[in-house]
């Protein structure tokens, strides 16, 4: 079966959807983090700015996985490896 | 295919471009957006420290508002290369300063209408090999070479290097997951910004101003404190522990 350019382009944008799902994953940890986090002020509050600061790198740490979600979406849409 | 897949790939205005090419050893070079965004970032830090520099000559007593920021701004820079780093602070705090102020302005370029030179791969790949190269620099520096040996069979028994190859891949992967990082962040905000005034046309007139907080300023902010807190914290665990 002879499959032309379109049809390959067409599937890459389906791969690319389907790729992004990967930020759900990194949506549930940074809310758990957060919420852990809202907890921990509530219970130190002097401890504000150490658990701030601790949250977000944990959170920037976690989002990797969704950003390499995107990077291949990315991939898949603009430099067409499979074309 | 050259509109593109997007709706109106005219439009959409993300990429890297090159500015001019040049010949060198019978390959083609490109001079791209990015080169010239480094250099203007470059030329503007250049310009700050030049000024910088004049006004700690000329410091006074009583500091005046230049001296006030520029005290400011090293005073964080090291204090938090100190609180992270202990006492091997002093030597790395110049070179987690620079990377910081050098990130920071890169991925904040976006709001004054650059191309935000980390959201190229080359960059970010060069800063994350930087890193590499320091944290095992310090390693073979500072430990035996039997100590790296255990350490990378670390599970298992030295005279076992069953689970060597495993941990040279866990090494291998700290720049590519640092550099992957900071780029794929900068890269989707700057995607995410093109697609709003690219596809959204004169709909898109003041309110982008609130996204450009965010994925510029708020998102550019938190990738810089991050790269450094990474850097200095596998530069520290390079070193021997005390115990």
């Amino acid at each position: 079966m002879d499959f032309n350019e379109n049809f390959i382009l067409g599937c890459s944008a389906i791969g690319a959807g389907l790729a992004v799902i990967a930020g759900i994953g990194p949506g549930v940890g940074q809310g758990i983090a957060a919420g852990h986090a809202a907890a921990a002020v509530g219970r130190n509050p002097g401890a504000k700015s150490d658990i701030t600061s601790t949250m977000l790198l944990g959170q920037a740490v976690a989002e990797t996985t969704g950003l390499y979600g995107l990077l291949v979406a990315m991939l898949l849409l603009f430099v067409k490896p499979l074309v | 295919m050259e509109q593109g897949i997007l709706l109106s790939g005219d439009k959409l205005d993300f990429m890297i471009k090159g500015v001019f090419s040049y010949e060198i050893c019978g390959q083609t070079v490109w001079i791209t957006t990015s080169h010239v965004c480094i250099l203007i970032v470059m030329l503007v830090l250049m310009g700050f420290a030049l000024a910088a520099n004049r006004a700690m000559k000329h410091a006074t007593e009583v500091p005046g508002t230049f001296q006030n920021i520029v005290e400011l701004i090293v005073e964080m820079l090291d204090n938090m290369a100190n609180g992270v780093m202990g006492k091997y602070g002093v030597r790395f705090r110049n070179y987690i300063g620079t990377i910081f102020i050098f990130i920071l302005v890169s991925n904040i370029s976006g709001l004054f209408g650059l191309r935000a030179p980390t959201a190229d791969y080359g960059t970010t790949l060069a800063l994350g090999l930087i890193t590499f190269v320091i944290i095992h620099f310090v390693q073979f520096r500072h430990n035996s070479l039997k100590t790296i040996w255990v350490d990378m069979c670390s599970p298992l028994p030295p005279w076992l290097p069953i689970w060597f190859p495993i941990n040279l891949i866990s090494e291998i992967a700290v720049p590519i997951s640092l550099s992957l990082r900071l780029f794929a962040n900068v890269l989707s905000g700057t995607i995410m910004m093109a697609l709003i005034y690219g596809l959204l046309g004169w709909i898109a007139t003041i309110w982008p101003a609130a996204l450009h907080v965010y994925f510029d300023l708020f998102s550019g902010a938190i990738q810089t404190y991050v790269f450094c807190m990474l850097t200095m914290t596998y530069i520290t665990n390079a070193y021997p522990s005390e115990d």
